[in-house]
């Protein structure tokens, strides 16, 4: 029960932290920190949604990268045919990300272990390929967005600021969704899942069908943060679903430690800033980074909730 | 068009082959240690800018190939001995991170050391002319040899692995390690030895196209989950399922690449058929895995579900 308490306060101080980070930004008169909290955000949205699955189901996938995509593409191809509202832009990524994830989870959940692990990549490599091959929207090299996205008609997002505070509101209610529906019903049957499936099956739940929605559901918020992703990078490449990018993502969620949501959006806030930091010491980063990465699985098992849990 | 045929069937063979010696260190690993090894790809790409260097270094392919060999064993060793083996009793999740991590590292790396410009060597004076095939069809000697070259690999493998001892050991360790533990066999030697022979797999293979593919630091990457879709259709630990599933990817790849849009050109107008062709092409191997796991989850010689 102690955790609990813990974990509102925690939560609590880092929302509260995001809320007041331009005011920040103003009194440092450095804009660019709010472009960096805007990318960490909409990374914290894709972590947050693999950690829903990986964390609570126990699926580990190394394609979520691919929903990033769909939704940076969704964003890139509505434009082009001149819808620009951010309201259609979502609906549009969340929907292919439903198609994507419903045919590529129902394959991948027939399989388990290391199975899925390859196969949930090698799912998104195919949509990388795609996107690298469709020439009309730049193959692999992408495509340059003429503007951001729009709402309700008004170019409102084209500030950096305006743009934050909408990412920060989607981060926001999508976390008060994920708590949600892993204290609901249907998040205690996809934890028994992962604990026991076959006593889950025992006792008359299906297995398959409770994984194939929290999938689905994964991947349409992670969608939500390619549509972010988009906007705030105003151009859309392939790069977005390349295999590295999902492999970050696990890095996020694991760096927060596995399964308690608020981990994943403080995962993907120290990557990401230690990637920043990495990149301004040397052009090698990845070097480093990778160093850092395989000491902290070597030697820290559950992560930065690991060590915060060890103190208290 | 037969020629053509013919032609892409040869370098469908040889793109097959290549992916076998990549698989077949991988799959052991995965079906014996239960353990997954993203970094295998880097190991790959290691072992041909070894074979750059040694080659220009001694001035002859042939002696670079020879040392790749023991360098990418000894670079599977070391590996070994300082992570993976800290990793074997870990979930699937940390193996995965961890072996991320070492790609980023080896990558990074390999830049540093090579630059990021793509390098190249001179394939040998005596395996560089082709001989003629049919009618005024040649195909390239160095290629040939690559198919050869990995044909007797696996032919070695097979006999390892069914006729001698330790390929004993690797088969009853993939039935059931903690039973071939429990008898008395050095599980821990056998991991170590698996290991560092797989990487070697890997290393000779980066080493065999050297000469004909560009060496470049992204090489690893789309290698490594081509093998992963290679040992999935296989099914996980079957080295007979590697090769076959190797082989058939190689050919769906290659095959699909040149005559996918000439077979759609069939059904629509010429330029949406080389579009759409393009486009489907790189997918088709992974629609060919989707249809392969929705009929057989375990893949087609996975005993293990």
């Amino acid at each position: 029960m102690r955790i609990i308490p813990t974990r509102a306060w925690a939560a609590t101080a880092l929302f509260t932290a995001f809320a007041i980070l331009p005011f920040l930004a103003d009194a440092l008169d450095d804009s660019y920190l709010v472009v960096i909290a805007t990318r960490i955000i909409a990374y914290a949205i894709a972590a947050l949604a693999l950690d829903l699955i990986l964390g609570y189901g126990g699926l580990v996938s190394f394609g979520h990268a691919a929903y990033l995509g769909i939704g940076a593409y969704s964003v890139a191809i509505l434009s082009r045919a001149g819808i620009t509202d951010l309201g259609l832009h979502l609906a549009a990524a969340i929907a292919g990300a439903a198609i994507f994830a419903t045919i590529t989870g129902a394959i991948s959940l027939r399989t388990k272990g290391i199975y899925f692990i390859m196969i949930t990549l090698a799912f998104a490599q195919m949509g990388y390929f795609f996107f690298v091959s469709l020439s009309a929207y730049g193959g692999d090299d992408g495509v340059t967005l003429a503007q951001r996205s729009t709402l309700f008609g008004q170019p409102v997002l084209e500030s950096d600021r305006a743009l934050y505070y909408t990412a920060f509101a989607l981060l926001l209610g999508l976390y008060l969704l994920a708590v949600a529906i892993t204290r609901s019903r249907f998040g205690r049957v996809l934890t028994g899942t992962r604990e026991n499936p076959v006593r889950m099956r025992a006792i008359g739940f299906s297995p398959f069908r409770y994984q194939l929605t929290a999938f689905v559901i994964s991947g349409c918020m992670a969608a939500v943060a390619g549509v972010m992703l988009a906007n705030q990078t105003n151009y859309v490449s392939p790069a977005f679903m390349d295999w590295h990018r999902s492999g970050e993502l696990v890095v996020m969620v694991v760096f927060g430690g596995v399964g308690n949501l608020l981990g994943a959006v403080a995962g993907a806030t120290v990557a990401l800033l230690l990637e920043e930091w990495l990149s301004i010491l040397t052009e090698h980063w990845p070097l480093l980074f990778g160093v850092i990465l395989v000491m902290v699985v070597l030697y820290s098992r559950d992560g930065l909730s690991g060590l915060f849990r060890r103190r208290t | 068009m037969t020629n053509l045929f013919l032609l892409q069937l040869l370098n469908g063979m040889q793109f097959g082959i290549l992916l076998f010696l990549i698989a077949a260190g991988l799959t052991l690993v995965f079906g014996i240690m239960d353990f997954v090894n993203l970094a295998h790809g880097v190991i790959y790409m290691v072992g041909a800018y070894l074979a750059v260097t040694f080659s220009q270094v001694t001035g002859s392919y042939g002696l670079g190939l020879l040392l790749t060999l023991p360098a990418t064993l000894m670079v599977g060793l070391v590996l070994e001995i300082l992570v993976f083996r800290k990793l074997y009793d870990r979930p699937h999740l940390d193996q995965v991170l961890a072996t991320f991590g070492l790609v980023m590292i080896i990558s990074e790396a390999v830049e540093m050391i090579w630059g990021s410009a793509p390098l190249s060597v001179e394939i040998p004076q005596f395996l560089s002319g082709s001989v003629p095939l049919i009618g005024p069809l040649r195909y390239p000697v160095f290629r040939l040899v690559v198919i050869g070259a990995g044909l007797l690999t696996a032919l070695g493998l097979w006999l390892v692995i069914t006729r001698t001892r330790i390929g004993m050991r690797l088969r009853a360790g993939a039935a059931n390690r903690n039973m071939i533990a429990a008898l008395g066999v050095d599980i821990r030697s056998l991991f170590t030895i698996i290991f560092a022979f797989g990487a070697m797999l890997a290393g000779f293979a980066g080493a065999m196209v050297a000469p004909i593919l560009t060496v470049d630091p992204g090489m690893g990457e789309s290698v490594l989950i081509l093998a992963f879709v290679v040992i999935v259709i296989g099914g996980i630990g079957s080295v007979k399922g590697a090769f076959a599933a190797a082989i058939l990817v190689g050919l769906v790849d290659t095959l699909g690449r040149s005559f996918g849009p000439i077979l759609l050109r069939a059904i629509m107008d010429p330029s949406a058929a080389s579009q759409a062709g393009r486009v489907l092409a790189p997918m088709l191997v992974y629609i060919l895995m989707a249809i392969i796991l929705a009929l057989r989850p375990a893949g087609l010689f996975g005993a293990k579900s």
